[in-house]
């Protein structure tokens, strides 16, 4: 087990805590910089896409882990952003401002869902933010002279200092540059004040009332700031999918968002990560597994949704605390080699009907 | 405890009603019961395997896997039965009632005969029946109900067997109107905002609010531009979380320290 001696408060907030972190993550970094380099188009393509996905996912995660606020309805953030890109590329404005204002919109109208969501908590909440996805997929289809409705809306091509982005690392590295600072912007959120007081919304709300920190603010921040970045990931998803149209945004994809948030683990980052990598490249194992399966089953339509549902559930039953949680327990048991007590990871329960204790 | 599988149990319902009614030909007020008699053993066995492992945890462990859930009846059911939607048989199909000049069909008839009897049922049951009585307590509070004695966990399990027998009767009623099919589920999603403008915990006030979304859509089809009649539904719902969150009729109070 590693101490660490401190010597100055800073040590306490920093990112990288020691030696180890710097260097994992330091070759992280350049493992993921130099992929275009090692993997084929195909692979590069699915990359990209488990990294929009982990964008999108610590907008939710900041919304859900952090803040406690469950949405059902993050398709339609994603939506937002996607929309808004592509019309406004199309408009002729070019890639980068374009993404900001994207990343605008979508923050703008999380902020409103947010502000109206105040009143609502748990399930509520969950309804709510439904009822919202369901409302804005019902608009973008119908708002044919604006989005095309379900004949779709082709993304224009996007250039970046002049340079036209038609390769698959030039995307990638667009993609990897957007997911470091979304990553960094978050957890320096996580670490300032507007961090912590969501944090203790999270833990009680009256007991972060009491000690002065306005839920309204703080929950529409939580709710504007999870919009945008998932508007950014809309906007980066946009040009993945070369083509957008209503279905693209359905309910499932909110769950996907949802799943990728607890698979990972309710409450990290790092488990964002995990759970983009998991949902990312599910469907290709999944793909995999069709040819051993016998073909009545594996040809079945609905298969995938069934599968995400039986993942999920087995989640929530067996490891709460998601890829994370599971990584956490076996390194204390190394930790802590012929002392680890599985009661240390024991989740607390509650069975009253009160907000006191949560 | 919230349930957002609930259309999803009521497709399985009618796709059990429909197996055996319409393929083993057994009469349809036996099939019927027969039907919701194993529909209410199935909720039963799953509270009693499944659920009842999150109890006490937070209320978004139990949301996220009732949705989870919801996925895999569906893909179960679309396994076993198909995807292609499957008409109901009943006896009352195609005939219509006529009072004055009112025709209506004995489909619609069914439902609203159906709908008043279950309200009715579940209404005496909650407000008379020692169990009835005994499940509103464990839903304020499970500790409290647990100390005078209820065993909750067994009137877990007895909730869930209704609310899967209440799921499938609307699987059965619903079923001669639209088609049965793995989807039909998704109707759920209205039943969830009927409860919640009425205030969850009231059945009276679920019906007014299921009463209330019924006639907006038919009046937003009829009024205003298509696309309306869809969106109507989750328009009146967020409208009614924004004015009203505790519901038309609540149980619940307002939460205090």
């Amino acid at each position: 087990m590693r101490f660490l001696f401190k010597t100055h408060y800073n040590q306490d907030i920093d990112h990288l805590k020691h030696g180890g972190d710097r260097f994992w993550y330091g070759l992280l970094l350049v493992l993921v910089a130099a992929a275009p380099a090692a993997l084929g188009t195909f692979y590069l393509g699915e990359l990209n896409l488990v990294m929009i996905y982990a964008i999108a996912g610590v907008g939710l995660m900041l919304l859900v882990g952090y803040t406690g606020q469950v949405s059902l309805g993050h398709a339609a953030f994603l939506a937002i952003g996607a929309y808004t890109h592509s019309l406004l590329l199309g408009a002729g404005l070019p890639f980068l401002l374009s993404i900001v204002a994207a990343v605008l919109v979508s923050a703008l109208v999380g902020a409103g869902v947010g502000w109206i969501a105040l009143r609502m908590t748990g399930i509520y909440l969950a309804i709510a933010t439904l009822a919202f996805a369901m409302l804005t997929e019902q608009t973008i289809s119908r708002a044919e002279w604006l989005t095309g409705g379900f004949r779709g809306l082709a993304v224009p091509q996007a250039s970046l200092f002049g340079m036209p982005l038609t390769q698959g690392w030039q995307h990638y590295y667009v993609t990897l540059t957007l997911l470091v600072v979304t990553l960094l912007a978050a957890l320096n959120i996580l670490r300032s004040s507007t961090g912590r007081a969501m944090v203790a919304i999270r833990d009680s709300e009256i007991s972060a009332e009491s000690v002065g920190i306005n839920l309204a603010v703080y929950k529409t921040l939580a709710f504007a700031l999870s919009a945008g970045i998932t508007g950014l990931a809309g906007a980066l998803f946009a040009h993945r999918l070369g083509y957008l149209s209503p279905d693209a945004f359905t309910f499932l994809i909110s769950l996907q968002l949802l799943l990728m948030v607890v698979v990972g683990g309710v409450g990290s980052m790092r488990g964002v990560i995990y759970g983009a990598l998991f949902i990312g490249f599910l469907p290709q194992l999944l793909a995999i597994a069709r040819d051993t399966l016998p073909p009545q089953i594996a040809q079945a339509p609905g298969l995938e949704p069934g599968i995400f549902g039986l993942i999920l559930v087995l989640v929530i039953l067996f490891e709460p605390q998601g890829i994370f949680g599971r990584w956490l327990k076996i390194k204390s048991y190394f930790q802590l080699f012929p002392l680890y007590r599985r009661a240390t990871h024991r989740r607390q329960k509650t069975y009253l009907r009160t907000e006191r204790l949560r | 405890m919230v349930n957002f599988a609930q259309g999803d149990l009521m497709m399985l319902g009618a796709f059990v009603a429909v197996t055996l009614i319409g393929d083993f030909g057994l009469p349809w007020v036996l099939g019927l019961l027969l039907s919701v008699l194993a529909l209410a053993v199935f909720g039963y066995l799953l509270d009693a395997f499944v659920l009842r492992r999150v109890l006490g945890e937070p209320q978004f462990a139990i949301v996220m896997l009732t949705i989870g859930l919801g996925f895999i009846f569906r893909a179960v059911a679309g396994l076993v039965w198909g995807y292609d939607p499957q008409s109901f048989p009943t006896p009352y199909t195609g005939k219509s009632l006529r009072v004055g000049e009112v025709v209506v069909s004995y489909e619609n008839f069914a439902i609203l005969l159906g709908t008043l009897i279950l309200c009715v049922v579940l209404f005496l049951f909650f407000r008379r029946t020692r169990l009835g009585i005994a499940m509103q307590a464990t839903s304020q509070n499970q500790l409290a109900a647990y100390y005078v004695g209820i065993p909750v966990k067994r009137v877990f399990s007895l909730v869930w067997a209704i609310s899967a027998g209440v799921a499938a009767v609307a699987g059965i009623l619903l079923a001669p109107v639209s088609l049965v099919q793995p989807g039909m589920g998704f109707i759920g999603i209205k039943a969830f905002a009927a409860a919640v403008i009425g205030g969850f915990g009231s059945i009276p006030g679920a019906l007014l609010g299921g009463w209330i979304i019924g006639i907006a859509e038919q009046f937003a089809g009829v009024y205003l531009p298509a696309g309306f009649q869809e969106m109507s539904a989750y328009g009146i719902l967020i409208l009614a979380l924004i004015l009203r969150p505790q519901g038309l009729f609540a149980q619940i109070q307002r939460k205090k320290v």
